[in-house]
C-alpha cells in the first residue's frame, strides 16, 4: 500500500472560506447551547464578525495569486475581488436579516415546523421572536459562495454550489408571514435547484470523458487540465460541446438566466424579503464569478464555439426579463425580472473575452448588488397590518406619504434603469464597452433596446409613487431600525459614488481581472 | 517717425484697418453698460423702486448721451477715427474666435448720438406720457434695455456683436410692443414682429454662418478687407442674406407687415423704436457691410428694388389709413425705403441715406411723440377722422407737428429737403435706364408723402370738429411732453442743412463710405429735378389740402379699387395668409397627423406589441414546478441542440 500523498494547503489563502465555515458551525453550537433570548444578538454577531474577519483577510490576501488544496481552490485576482463583493453584500443583507424594529420579532418565523395558516401560526406571527438559525444557514450559504468562486475544478464547484444551495432553499421557507406562499417557494426552488444539479453533474461527468486519453496527463476535471482537452484531445468532440452546453445550464439556472430563470419570480417573491435580497445580490455574484472561470479558464481555447449560443441566451434573456417586467404587479416580482434582464447584461459581459470584459462584468456585479439589496431594503419598509405591501396599486401616492423613501426608490430604479450618475449607467457602460470593442454589437444593441423596454417598469413606478394622490389603501413606510438603515445608505451611497465616481473600484477590477491558470 | 507714416505707400484697396482705442475712448464700453446696468436694477428692484425709476431711466440715457457726446468730440480729434476696444475673447471654439470688442468710429458715432440724443428726449417725454401707468417701472427698465441693445448693436466690432445687440433690440421691441399684453391686440402684434423678425434674423444668422465658412472671421476689418476674394456667387448670396436681415428689421418689403402692427405698443414706443432707432438698423447694417454690397452689382440693384419698391407701398397704403400712428407707420416704412435706395445706390450715395436716417429720427420722433400728445389730449382716440380743429386747443402740438410735416414732405428749408431731395437725385444719377425707373419711383413717392402727409396734419388739426361725444375741451399737453417737441422741432428744422453740410466729409473715415465716388451726371439736369420734386409735393399737398380742408366723414366710405387695395395693405397680408400662413398651418396640420398617426402609431404599437407579450408569456409563468422543469428542459435540449450544431459546423 502505498503512502498517501497529502496535498499541500495555504491555510492563510484558504482563511476566508474557513472562517465563514467555522462560524457557521459555531453558529449551530450556540443555538444548541444559548438561552433563546440573547441568541439573536448572539447569532448576529457571530455572523457578522465573521463575516468582517474574513474580509479582512481577503485584504491581507490581496496579492495572492495561486492555486492550493491540490489544484482545487485557486486565489486570484477575480477569486478575492469576487469573494471581497460577496462578504460586503452579505453583510449588508445579514444587516438587514437581523433587523427586528421594523417588525417585532424579525422577517423570519418563529419555528418552521408550525403548520401554516393555524391559530398557532397567527399566534408567531404576532409576537414571537423569529429563529435564529437563519444565521449559520445565511453563513454556510456564504461560506459556499466563497468556495464556489475560487473553485478550480468542477467537482468543488459542484460542491460548493450544493453547500451554497442547500441553506438557500431552507432560508427561502422561512418567511413570517404568507408562509403558503414561503414554503412553496423553497420547494419549487429546491426541486427547481436539484434537477439543474443534475445537468451540471451529467456536464462534469462528459467533460470527465473528453479529458481522458491526452497523451502525457490523466484524466481529471481540474480547469488546467480541462483546457489542455480542448486542445488537444482525442475523444470526440460531441463530449466536449455537450458537457459544456450541460453545465452552462447548471450554471445559468443559478444566474437566472433564461430559459432557466422560471424560478426566480416564484422564489423572489415567496421568500423572506432579507432572503431575496441576499440571493439577489451574492448568488448573482458567484453564479457569474464560477462562470467566468469556466469560460475564461476551462473553456478558453473554445470561445468561438460558446460564444453564438451564450449570446442568444444573453439576448433571449434580456428580453424575457424586460417584456416580462411590463406587466407585473408586484414589486417582488418586479424586482425578480429586472434582475433576470441584468442577468442578460452581465453574460453580454462574460462573452466579451477581454480583460476590460472581465474587469467590467466585476464592477457590474458589485454596482448591481448594492442597487438591489437597496431596492429590497425599501421593499421590508413598505408595510401595513400584514406585513409588506408588495402589491404595486398600494404604492401609488408613496411620494406624498413618505417624500425621503420615495426618493429614494425613485433614485435607486433610475439606477437601475441607467440613468447616468448613478452606478447602473457606469456598470452598463463598462460591460457594453469591451463588448462593442470585441464587435459584439449585436449584443450591445439589444442590451440598449431592452433597457429602454426596462425603463417603462420602473418608470411607472416612480409616476405611481409621484404624480398618484395616496389611497385608503397607501400603507405607511415603517421607520427603520439602526440595521436597515445603514444596509439602505450603503447601497444608495454606493449607488451614488459608483455613479460619480467609479474610477477606483474600476482600477481595482482592472487590476484583480486575470486568472491563474 | 511721423514722416515715414505720411509717407508711406497707400493702403492697398479694400484693407481696412483700426486703431485701438485708448484715453476717454477707452470708456465706450460705458455707453452699453449704464443703460444696461440701470435697466437690470429697474428689473430686480421691483416695485421698490416704482417711485423713483423713471428718473433713473432718464439719466441713464442722459449720462449716456453725455459720454456719447465727449466721446464724439474726442473721436473728432483723432487722425484715424476710427478705434477698437478689444473687452475680451467672446467666443473661442475651435477655429471661431470670436472678440467682444467694440468698434468707435465716424458711422457709429452718429448712431450713438442719434440713439442717446433722441432717446433721452422721448424717455423724458414718455416720463409723462406712462405717467398714469401702473406699470411705468417696468416700461423704462424695458425702455433702457433697448438703448442698451441698440448701441451694442452699433458699437459691436464684429457681426456676431452686432446679432448679439440685433436680437436684443429684438427683445425689447417685443417686450414693448406687448407692453400692455393684456389687450389682445398687443399680444397679437408683439408675436408677429417677433415671428417675423425670426424670418429675417434667420437671414442674418446664416449669413454670419457663410461669413465665418468661407472667411473664417466675423471680425469687419478682417471680412472688409477679405470680401474682394469671395467668389461672386458667393458675395450675392451673402449680401442677400443679410439684406433678408435688414428687411425684417427695418419693415421692408418683404417683411413689413409686423411694423405697422407694431403701433399697438406705447407712443413713446413707436416713437424711439420703430421709428427713430431701431427700424433704422437695417439701413445701418448695409451701411456697415458697404463693402459687401459694393462687391457685387446685382446685389445693389437688389437694394435699389427693395427699397424702391416699399417706398412706394408705404406710400400708398399710408393715403389709405385713418389711424394716426398707422399713416406715421406706413410714413416710416415709406421713409426707410429711401434710405435703402440710397444705400443701394452706393458710393455717395451711403452718406446721403444716413443722413436722412438721421434727419428722419428726428421729426419722425417729432411726429409720433405729437400723435402721442393729440391722444393724450383726445381719450387716446388715434382715428384722423375723429379729430379736426385741434390746432386753438393745442398750440404747441400743432406748431411742432407742423415742423415735422413740413419737414417730411420737403420745403425748403426745413431738413427734409436737405436729406431727401439729395437722394431723389442720385437716383437719377444711375447709368442705364433704371435711373429713369428709380428716379421717378423716387419722385413719386415725394409726391404721395406730400400728399398723405398733409391729409394727416389737415384732418388732425384743421376743419371742423368731427370729435366723439365724450369730448369736451381737448388740453395741451404738460410741459414734460412739450419740451421734448419743442426740441425735436428745432432739430426737424435745422438738422438738415447742418448735417448734410458736414456728415458726408465726416462719415470718409468709415471704411468704406469715403470711397471715390465717380460722379455722374444726372439724366436730367440737377436743377430740373429739384423743382420736379417740389412741384410734385406741392401739388400732392395742395390736393390733400383742397380735398379735406372741410374734413371727411367718419365712417369709411365705399371705395375704388386702388383706395380698398390701400386700405388692405395692398394684400400683402392676404398674400402672407394665402402663400406662407395657410400652407404653414396645413404643413403642421399634417406633420401632427403623422406624428399622431404614424410615429406615435408605431411607438404606441410597438409599447403595444411590448404589454401584449408580456400579458402572453405571463401565462406561461403558471406557478406549476412541472411546468418550469419542462421549461428548463426545452431549454436544455435547445442549448445542448445549439451547441452541438455548432460542433457540427451548422451554425459558423
Amino acid at each position: 500500500m502505498s503512502e498517501l500523498k497529502l496535498p499541500s494547503i495555504d491555510y492563510a489563502a484558504l482563511a476566508p472560506i474557513l472562517i465563514m465555515l467555522g462560524a457557521a458551525l459555531v453558529g449551530v453550537l450556540v443555538e444548541a447551547f444559548v438561552p433563546r433570548h440573547r441568541r439573536h444578538l448572539v447569532q448576529l454577531s457571530v455572523s457578522l464578525l465573521a463575516v468582517l474577519a474574513a474580509l479582512t483577510m481577503v485584504v491581507l490576501n490581496a496579492d495572492d495569486r495561486l492555486i492550493t488544496a491540490g489544484s482545487a481552490i485557486a486565489v486570484d485576482g477575480p477569486t478575492l475581488f469576487l469573494q471581497g463583493a460577496i462578504l460586503v453584500l452579505a453583510a449588508m443583507a445579514l444587516l438587514l436579516t437581523g433587523e427586528r424594529a421594523v417588525e417585532r420579532g424579525g422577517a423570519f418565523v418563529a419555528h418552521a415546523a408550525i403548520t401554516a395558516e393555524s391559530a398557532e401560526d397567527r399566534r408567531q406571527a404576532e409576537s414571537a421572536g423569529g429563529t435564529t438559525e437563519v444565521y449559520p444557514l445565511a453563513t454556510f450559504a456564504i461560506g459556499g459562495m466563497l468556495i464556489f468562486v475560487a473553485a478550480n475544478d468542477l467537482l468543488t464547484m459542484f460542491i460548493a454550489l450544493e453547500v451554497f444551495s442547500l441553506p438557500l432553499y431552507l432560508l427561502c421557507a422561512l418567511a413570517r408571514r404568507r408562509r403558503l406562499l414561503s414554503q412553496e417557494a423553497a420547494l419549487k426552488y429546491f426541486m427547481l435547484g436539484a434537477y439543474a444539479s443534475a445537468f451540471f453533474l451529467f456536464g462534469v461527468a462528459l467533460i470527465y470523458g473528453f479529458t481522458s486519453g491526452i497523451p502525457g496527463r490523466s484524466a481529471g476535471v481540474d480547469f488546467a487540465t480541462i483546457n489542455a482537452a480542448v486542445n488537444e484531445s482525442p475523444a470526440s468532440r460531441v463530449l466536449l460541446f455537450a458537457g459544456m452546453a450541460l453545465l452552462a445550464i447548471g450554471l445559468l439556472f443559478k444566474a437566472a438566466a433564461a430559459p432557466f430563470h422560471v424560478w426566480t419570480p416564484d422564489v423572489y417573491q415567496g421568500a423572506p424579503t432579507p432572503v431575496t435580497a441576499f440571493m439577489a445580490a451574492c448568488t448573482k455574484v458567484a453564479a457569474f464569478g464560477a462562470l467566468l472561470r469556466v469560460f475564461h479558464v476551462a473553456f478558453a481555447s473554445a470561445s468561438w464555439d460558446f460564444t453564438p449560443v451564450l449570446g442568444v441566451v444573453a439576448v433571449l434573456t434580456m428580453l424575457v426579463g424586460a417584456v416580462l417586467a411590463v406587466t407585473q404587479t408586484d414589486i417582488k416580482r418586479l424586482l425578480a425580472y429586472s434582475s433576470i434582464a441584468n442577468a442578460g447584461y452581465l453574460l453580454v459581459g462574460v462573452l466579451a473575452p477581454s480583460k476590460d470584459g472581465l474587469s467590467g462584468t466585476m464592477f457590474y456585479l458589485v454596482a448591481y448588488g448594492f442597487s438591489v439589496l437597496a431596492a429590497f431594503a425599501v421593499v421590508t419598509l413598505v408595510r401595513d397590518g400584514d406585513g409588506e405591501a408588495t402589491h404595486l396599486s398600494r404604492w401609488a401616492g408613496l411620494g406624498r406619504r413618505s417624500p425621503f423613501f420615495a426618493s429614494v426608490f425613485t433614485f435607486i430604479l433610475l439606477a437601475f434603469a441607467g440613468i447616468p450618475l448613478t452606478s447602473g449607467f457606469t456598470s452598463k457602460f463598462a460591460v457594453f464597452g469591451p463588448a462593442l470593442a470585441e464587435g459584439r454589437a449585436w449584443l450591445v444593441v439589444a442590451g440598449v433596446l431592452t433597457s429602454m423596454v426596462l425603463a417603462f417598469p420602473y418608470l411607472r413606478v416612480v409616476v405611481m409613487m409621484w404624480l398618484s394622490e395616496p389611497g385608503e389603501s397607501t400603507p405607511t413606510v415603517a421607520v427603520p431600525g439602526g440595521l436597515t438603515s445603514a444596509a439602505l445608505m450603503i447601497g444608495v451611497v454606493a449607488t451614488l459614488v459608483l455613479g460619480v465616481a467609479p474610477a477606483p473600484l474600476l482600477d481595482l477590477a482592472t487590476g484583480a481581472a486575470e486568472f491563474v491558470r | 517717425m511721423g514722416e515715414i507714416l505720411t509717407n508711406a505707400p497707400a493702403e492697398p484697396a479694400g484693407a481696412v484697418t483700426y486703431a485701438t482705442a485708448d484715453g476717454l475712448l477707452g470708456g465706450v464700453w460705458l455707453l452699453v453698460a449704464i443703460p444696461l446696468v440701470s435697466a437690470a436694477i429697474l428689473l430686480l428692484l421691483g416695485r421698490r423702486a416704482d417711485r423713483w425709476g423713471h428718473w433713473l431711466g432718464v439719466t441713464a440715457i442722459g449720462a449716456s448721451f453725455v459720454l456719447g457726446l465727449t466721446s464724439f468730440f474726442q473721436l473728432r480729434g483723432l487722425e484715424n477715427k476710427s478705434v477698437e476696444l478689444s473687452l475680451w475673447d467672446f467666443i473661442s471654439v475651435g477655429g471661431l474666435h470670436v472678440d467682444f470688442g467694440l468698434l468707435f468710429d465716424p458711422l457709429a458715432a452718429v448712431f450713438v448720438l442719434l440713439i442717446t440724443g433722441v432717446g433721452f428726449l422721448i424717455h423724458l417725454y414718455a416720463v409723462e406720457y406712462m405717467a398714469h401707468d401702473e406699470g411705468r417701472r417696468r416700461f423704462f427698465a424695458y425702455f433702457n434695455l433697448f438703448v442698451a441693445a441698440m448701441l451694442l448693436l452699433v458699437l459691436g466690432n464684429n457681426y456676431v456683436m452686432l446679432y448679439f445687440g440685433w436680437e436684443g433690440v429684438g427683445l425689447a421691441s417685443y417686450l414693448l410692443i406687448s407692453f400692455w399684453y393684456g389687450r389682445p391686440s398687443a399680444a397679437t402684434a408683439g408675436k408677429k414682429a417677433f415671428l417675423m423678425n425670426r424670418v429675417g434674423d434667420a437671414g442674418l444668422a446664416i449669413g454670419i454662418f457663410i461669413m465665418f465658412a468661407t472667411l473664417g472671421t466675423t471680425q469687419y476689418d478682417e471680412v472688409f478687407s477679405n470680401v474682394g476674394a469671395l467668389t461672386g456667387g458667393t458675395v450675392l448670396v451673402l449680401g442677400l442674406l443679410l439684406l433678408l436681415g435688414a428687411t425684417g428689421k427695418s419693415g421692408q418689403f418683404p417683411l413689413q407687415a409686423w411694423l405697422p402692427d407694431a403701433m399697438e405698443g406705447p407712443t413713446p414706443v413707436s416713437a424711439l423704436i420703430h421709428a427713430a432707432t431701431m427700424v433704422t438698423a437695417g439701413v445701418y447694417l448695409i451701411a456697415r457691410s458697404n463693402p459687401v454690397f459694393s462687391a457685387n452689382t446685382t446685389l445693389q440693384l437688389v437694394v435699389v428694388s427693395v427699397g424702391a419698391l416699399t417706398l412706394l407701398l408705404g406710400c400708398i397704403i399710408g393715403a389709405a389709413k385713418d389711424d394716426i400712428k398707422r399713416v406715421l407707420a406706413w410714413s416710416t416704412v415709406s421713409q426707410i425705403g429711401y434710405m435703402f435706395l440710397g444705400v443701394g445706390l452706393g458710393g455717395g450715395a451711403y452718406a446721403l441715406a444716413i443722413i436722412h436716417l438721421l434727419a428722419h429720427g428726428f421729426f419722425k420722433a417729432n411726429m409720433f411723440l405729437g400723435a402721442g400728445s393729440v391722444m393724450h389730449g383726445m381719450n387716446d382716440q388715434v382715428d384722423i377722422r375723429r379729430f379736426g380743429g385741434l390746432a386753438k386747443h393745442m398750440r404747441i402740438t400743432w406748431i411742432t407737428f407742423m415742423m415735422g410735416w413740413l419737414a417730411i414732405i420737403g420745403i425748403p428749408p426745413l431738413s427734409g429737403y436737405f436729406s431727401k431731395e439729395p437722394i431723389i437725385v442720385a437716383a437719377f444719377e444711375r447709368e442705364d435706364w433704371t435711373a429713369w425707373l428709380f428716379g421717378g419711383a423716387a419722385l413719386v413717392g415725394a409726391g404721395l408723402t406730400a400728399f398723405y402727409m398733409t391729409r394727416l396734419f389737415v384732418l388732425t388739426f384743421h376743419g371742423p370738429k368731427r370729435w366723439t361725444e365724450e369730448i369736451e375741451h381737448p388740453h395741451e399737453s404738460p410741459k414734460l411732453m412739450t419740451v421734448p417737441l419743442i426740441l425735436l422741432a428745432i432739430g426737424s428744422i435745422g438738422a438738415g442743412f447742418l448735417l448734410s453740410t458736414s456728415v458726408p466729409d465726416w462719415l470718409t473715415a468709415t471704411a468704406g463710405l469715403g470711397g471715390e465716388h465717380a460722379e455722374h451726371d444726372p439724366v436730367l439736369p440737377h436743377l430740373v429735378i429739384t423743382i420736379l420734386s417740389l412741384v410734385v409735393t406741392v401739388l400732392g399737398a395742395g390736393l390733400a389740402w383742397s380735398l379735406f380742408r372741410n374734413g371727411t366723414a367718419t365712417a369709411p366710405q365705399p371705395a375704388g379699387v386702388l383706395v380698398t387695395a390701400a386700405r388692405r395693405n395692398l394684400y400683402t397680408d392676404a398674400f402672407n395668409e394665402a402663400v406662407f400662413e395657410k400652407p404653414g398651418i396645413f404643413l403642421t396640420r399634417a406633420l401632427v397627423f403623422l406624428d399622431n398617426r404614424g410615429v406615435d402609431g408605431l411607438v404606441n404599437g410597438l409599447a403595444a406589441a411590448v404589454g401584449g407579450g408580456s400579458g402572453r408569456l405571463r401565462r406561461l409563468q403558471t406557478g406549476f414546478v412541472r411546468s418550469y422543469a419542462t421549461s428548463i428542459l426545452t431549454g436544455a435540449l435547445l442549448v445542448v441542440a445549439a451547441f452541438l450544431a455548432v460542433q457540427a459546423g451548422w451554425l459558423a
